[in-house]
């Protein structure tokens, strides 16, 4: 990599900016980008690009092609995946194996590799570009798309799509106060969860009487099953370091902060040598461009605590203290760290702001629904055909990213619920498929926007195992300080828990909401405040669930361990000896080519032959035993 | 290494003093500690209340409120389940099970032998390839009851 020289005036940084964009447009023919993000990583795209890179070696191509590893392109679900520009074909679930094909009939002899293309599960049809995918056909990657484009450890790669373009902007037409106007004008929310308009955040900010502010990039992703904070941080870092700088030039910060999750190691690697390089450069540190404006930035890394993601406890946290929420108000933009005034934005907030200002405010307000401007990134993940991170224009219903985009629910089975913000949001049914999505419909139907996690469920997933989850999940991250948090998800877990081991009593639900407004009410801080979300919302749209599990004894799904047994059905057990292979203690007799049989005396329920078996022959059954005592 | 072995603390006070002693860097300093370690040692914790000038009380109030801090030398190798919601729905928790079963401990210990511990997480972000498990930092996708021994087999001499 090229060393980059301290940058000392803004007419010599459009100047670098020209010349990188005009490298990009001068670029070999062909561009092969290999997506890498942890994702990737963990389906092996290191060794593909190994094997890329010794085939192009091989074939002596290394002026002819280049390679470019990128962060995760959002399709995690054909992990490892490649692009080549400038046709755009889209390879997937390679193996280090398809390098030398790839190189020597698609480079050299500009064949299409059938087998490596993208299969419609649906239609059976072959797609060669990554547009012609259904996955991709409605999304609208303002935020993500970029991904594609950048090796997000090089700075030069940014400045040649344009990038600090923004700032420039900032620097040379707008004033702190028409910054912060334009943003307001854009309808810019804060994507983290609740939804803050970010440019009346920032006003306040700048408002509040002090010399000393400070700017905080919230990246501390706690949600289970939401990644694309994550994703941006690692493919596409520099984004949100320009949004910062901007945001700190608006409110008249001099410092900032970019607090990581310690889970997501390759981000905070990433966003590490993105502030380095950007000292090296001279846009962070004393006298940026010759402006005379002085912005440090700082990394601060979570230690594992859910409760952080909130402000006032992030707050602490950077302040090397116990990560527990105080009272609001005072707000962080009057009172946030070390008690400085301080804006606290989400990473993907962050990252929409030098848009923003390139495009304009009416831009973003063109996108979206009436109260909700621009895009939102979800992550669809759990029983969906298309894993990935899809990010849609507001005001998308949910059966269109769930069966346009996703693609449906594996294995033909049924759609049971979607659970969208995390521990704070709720499990919506199929009668709400037709909601759009917006801050305001997601509230009104009992869940939450929150950071964007858009888990499916399907007819075998349990909705009071799903409730016991998230309620064990908040009592394991509760800090402590509420009494009605503490204790009120500490009871809500046991009883749901008893319910779902078949002790579940008349009157358990009546109480279970009781505690539920009880928690909600008499928290202080947004974890207790929403802690209730996903138990109300099971107990609103699948009470006959927790019915069945209280007065029946019964889990309809099959999950909950100690409703249920393992039993074979004759009609379809081949006698192939997979589960019996599979079982770990011995329950399963049978002889190859035999209906095998459970023992239930010696069945542990793990679940081991339900995986191994290809027929459908092992069921989950009603446990009768339940029923004598 | 073992918690018999006696802990350099020029090591300790080296990362104490790369944070210019600057008691705001608690964390950090634990977590540079923790790098070194695999764990925070009983002597690291007073040596950072000294340097620090922070009382003992405060810094083991901060070493067990966060989750990634461990009071206890963990094993040779690290084995740990993804527990978050899209891992659950894929069935996650059976995977922990079956680690459990194969390992002979439980969530949260370590293997008399010293080789072995076992950890959950609350959500490592790569919902998409779940349930995911990682051992010694590779990340392992797909898991399923019956890949387990194999995963295991790998890092087991």
């Amino acid at each position: 990599m090229k060393r980059m020289k301290k940058i000392k005036t803004i007419a010599e940084l459009k100047q670098i900016i020209e010349e990188q964009e005009l490298s990009r447009k001068n670029e070999p023919m062909k561009v092969i980008t290999v997506s890498s993000g942890t994702c990737g990583q963990a389906r092996g795209s290191l060794k593909v690009i190994d094997a890329l890179k010794r085939a192009i070696k091989a074939e002596g191509l290394e002026e002819k092609v280049k390679l470019r590893i990128t962060g995760c392109h959002g399709f995690c679900e054909a992990e490892p995946n490649i692009i080549i520009y400038p046709d755009g074909i889209f390879y997937q679930k390679l193996t280090p194996a398809d390098a030398q094909t790839i190189i020597k009939e698609t480079i050299l002899e500009g064949k299409i590799i059938e087998k490596l293309l993208y299969k419609d599960q649906q239609t059976g049809k072959r797609a060669v570009k990554e547009d012609e995918i259904p996955f991709y056909k409605k999304q609208k990657r303002i935020v993500l798309g970029d991904n594609v484009l950048l090796d997000p450890t090089s700075l030069q790669d940014y400045f040649s799509i344009g990038g600090f373009r923004s700032l420039i902007k900032t620097l040379t037409e707008l004033t702190p106060d028409e910054i912060i106007q334009t943003i307001k004008k854009s309808g810019l929310r804060g994507r983290g969860g609740a939804g803050f308009p970010t440019g009346v955040k920032w006003e306040a900010t700048r408002r509040s009487p002090g010399d000393i502010k400070y700017v905080i990039c919230n990246g501390d992703e706690g949600d289970p099953g939401a990644y694309m904070d994550r994703s941006v941080l690692e493919g596409n870092p520099y984004r949100v370091l320009e949004g910062m700088i901007i945001g700190a030039l608006a409110i008249g910060a001099k410092d900032g902060y970019v607090y990581v999750r310690d889970e997501y190691p390759l981000a905070v690697r990433h966003v590490t040598l993105a502030i380095d390089q950007l000292y090296k450069a001279g846009l962070l540190g004393k006298n940026i461009l010759g402006t005379g404006l002085t912005f440090d930035l700082h990394i601060a890394k979570g230690a594992g605590a859910f409760v952080c993601g909130e402000e006032t406890a992030l707050i602490a946290s950077i302040e090397g203290r116990v990560g527990e929420p105080r009272q609001r108000p005072p707000f962080p933009s009057v009172k946030g760290l070390w008690g400085k005034p301080t804006s606290i934005n989400n990473v993907e907030t962050w990252a929409n702001i030098p848009l923003i200002i390139k495009h304009g405010a009416d831009w973003l307000a063109s996108i979206g629904t009436k109260g909700s401007k621009g895009t939102k990134i979800f992550s669809l993940v759990g029983k969906i055909n298309n894993t990935g991170l899809v990010e849609v224009p507001m005001g998308i219903t949910l059966k269109e990213i769930i069966y346009d985009i996703g693609g449906g629910i594996p294995e033909g089975k049924e759609f049971k619920a979607v659970q969208t913000g995390g521990p704070s949001g709720g499990c919506l049914p199929a009668s709400l498929l037709n909601l759009p999505i917006d801050y305001e419909s997601l509230t009104g139907a009992g869940s939450i926007m929150g950071s964007g996690g858009m888990i499916v469920m399907d007819e075998k997933t349990c909705m009071v195992d799903v409730a016991r989850y998230f309620l064990n999940f908040l009592r394991d991250e509760s800090c402590g300080k509420c009494i009605s948090c503490r204790e009120g998800t500490q009871r809500m877990w046991e009883i749901v828990k008893d319910i779902s081991e078949g002790k579940g009593k008349k009157g358990d639900l009546e109480l279970l909401e009781e505690l539920a407004i009880a928690t909600k009410e008499a928290s202080m801080c947004g974890l207790g405040q929403t802690a209730a979300n996903p138990i109300l919302s099971t107990l609103r749209y699948f009470r006959d669930e927790f019915e069945a599990h209280i007065y029946e004894k019964r889990c309809p799904a099959g999950v909950c361990k100690k409703l249920i047994r393992y039993v074979v059905i004759a009609e379809k057990c081949t006698g192939c000896q997979s589960c019996k292979k599979a079982c770990p203690s011995g329950a399963i007799q049978g002889t190859l080519k035999d209906v095998h049989l459970i023992d239930q005396t010696k069945c542990i329920k793990c679940g081991a032959c339900l995986e191994a078996c290809q027929f459908e022959a092992i069921e989950a059954q009603r446990e009768v035993a339940i029923l004598v005592e | 290494m073992s918690a018999n072995q006696t802990l350099n603390l020029d090591k300790i006070q080296e990362i104490i003093e790369r944070h210019s002693r600057n008691k705001s860097k608690l964390i950090a300093i634990l977590q540079d500690i923790q790098a070194v370690y695999h764990y925070l040692p009983a002597d690291a914790l007073k040596t950072a209340s000294r340097l620090l000038k922070i009382p003992l009380i405060d810094v083991i109030s901060v070493a067990t409120f966060y989750r990634a801090f461990s009071l206890n030398p963990r094993g040779r190798h690290v084995a740990t389940v993804c527990l978050g919601t899209a891992c659950h729905v894929r069935g996650a928790p059976k995977i922990l099970e079956e680690f459990e079963r194969q390992l002979q401990i439980k969530k949260g210990e370590t293997s008399e032998d010293g080789e072995w511990s076992l950890e959950s997480v609350a959500c490592l972000g790569c919902c998409a390839i779940g349930p995911v498990v990682v051992v010694d930092g590779d990340y392992h996708a797909h898991t399923t009851i019956r890949k387990v021994p194999n995963i295991l087999k790998k890092y087991r001499k």
